[in-house]
């Protein structure tokens, strides 16, 4: 099955990294203004989505610096809002090709944002790791200059436009986990449980005061190792995670 | 004290990437041990799911468009639709309750 060249790989992923591209436009215009806001030069605004690629990650930099914070508290901070990307970047590790090199492997560490993720994941059987490259450099081609174009035009676009874009992004994290949930009665289950989950996270008082990417770390942990020592997955599935 | 916003960014990016790529190059064989395998095939549709609900509730101008995208994206994925499908729906559902919930004026005007 997985017979595709480098090639192959590499344009299946800049098509599935189009969609994502716009999405990512859209979201991080709003970074953009963020980055205005507080007082940071739009092409450096686009330099930290380049090298970054992670929205709340941004966001709280952005913040941090406006505030004058020290360096090692941006370090802290930053290592909290992205530390989700430990676990998927654990995941993605069982889905790879397992002749993929370290080289790869290295360049691979640098595209691992939510999307992309959930695009690789999508893909049947195992991934080669030029999917993900193309999908990535395409997604941040949008995240880049999104960034940039918001720190420029400020709030000159039309909502309207930004907000109907942005829930594309959450378009693509559903049509990662429903089609699973459809076949899968076990995850079908655990999307509901993280619904309700999520959803009661962010009302609760104190577990609400917790940061976003903590809480989603926490929860997915919790959920995750619940569904694990409960249902622990068959070993026909083929699939490497 | 006076920062500079480039080792700031170099903050920002070495420890993300850090975060990224030590799971990739540290776990390089597949994992026997069962439980840890479930918990990491597990992973990726329970972070997708905590990240889209509720915060896609609030990612729109109305929580009445985000929703009606949400039941949307829901039925087309459900119904075998594609990636790209599925996400340009949404965008294109929001866009138009939008434009139901809240009319452009020229639109106004002439009515």
């Amino acid at each position: 099955m997985t017979t595709r060249t480098k090639r192959q790989w590499f344009l299946m992923g800049m098509r599935v990294g189009i969609p994502i591209s716009a999405g990512y436009f859209a979201v991080s215009m709003a970074l953009g203004i963020a980055a205005k806001n507080a007082n940071i030069a739009s092409w450096q605004a686009a330099l930290t989505s380049l090298l970054i690629n992670a929205s709340a990650g941004e966001h709280i930099g952005f913040t941090l610096i406006s505030l004058n914070a020290a360096y090692l508290e941006v370090i802290l901070m930053e290592a909290i809002a992205n530390a989700r990307y430990l676990l998927m970047s654990a995941s993605l590790s069982q889905k790879l090709e397992p002749r993929t090199t370290f080289g790869e492997r290295l360049l691979l560490g640098f595209t691992v944002t939510d999307e992309i993720f959930g695009a690789s994941v999508a893909v049947n059987g195992r991934l080669s790791p030029y999917f993900t490259y193309g999908a990535f450099i395409v997604a941040t081609a949008g995240w880049t200059s999104g960034t940039f174009v918001g720190a420029v035009l400020g709030d000159i676009l039309p909502t309207r436009l930004l907000g109907a874009l942005g829930v594309g992004l959450y378009g693509m994290f559903i049509s990662v986990f429903v089609p699973k949930a459809r076949e899968d009665k076990i995850v079908a289950a655990l999307v509901v449980i993280s619904f309700i989950f999520s959803f009661a996270a962010e009302k609760l008082p104190y577990v609400r005061d917790i940061s976003g990417g903590v809480r989603i770390i926490i929860l997915t942990v919790l959920i995750s190792l619940a569904a694990a020592l409960i249902f622990p997955v068959k070993e026909e599935n083929g699939d490497g995670a | 004290m006076e920062h500079n916003i480039y080792i700031y960014i170099a903050c920002m990016a070495g420890i993300t990437y850090l975060i990224r790529v030590l799971p990739l190059t540290l776990i390089r064989r597949d994992i026997k041990n069962k439980t840890v395998r479930s918990f990491l095939f597990y992973v990726p549709y329970v972070t997708l799911a905590v990240m889209t609900f509720p915060a896609i509730l609030t990612a729109t101008n109305s929580m009445i468009s985000a929703l009606a995208a949400l039941v949307v994206a829901i039925v087309l994925a459900f119904l075998g639709k594609k990636l790209f499908t599925v996400a340009v729906s949404a965008c294109a559902v929001v866009f138009i309750t939008e434009l139901i919930l809240y009319p452009p004026e020229f639109i106004t005007n002439i009515l």
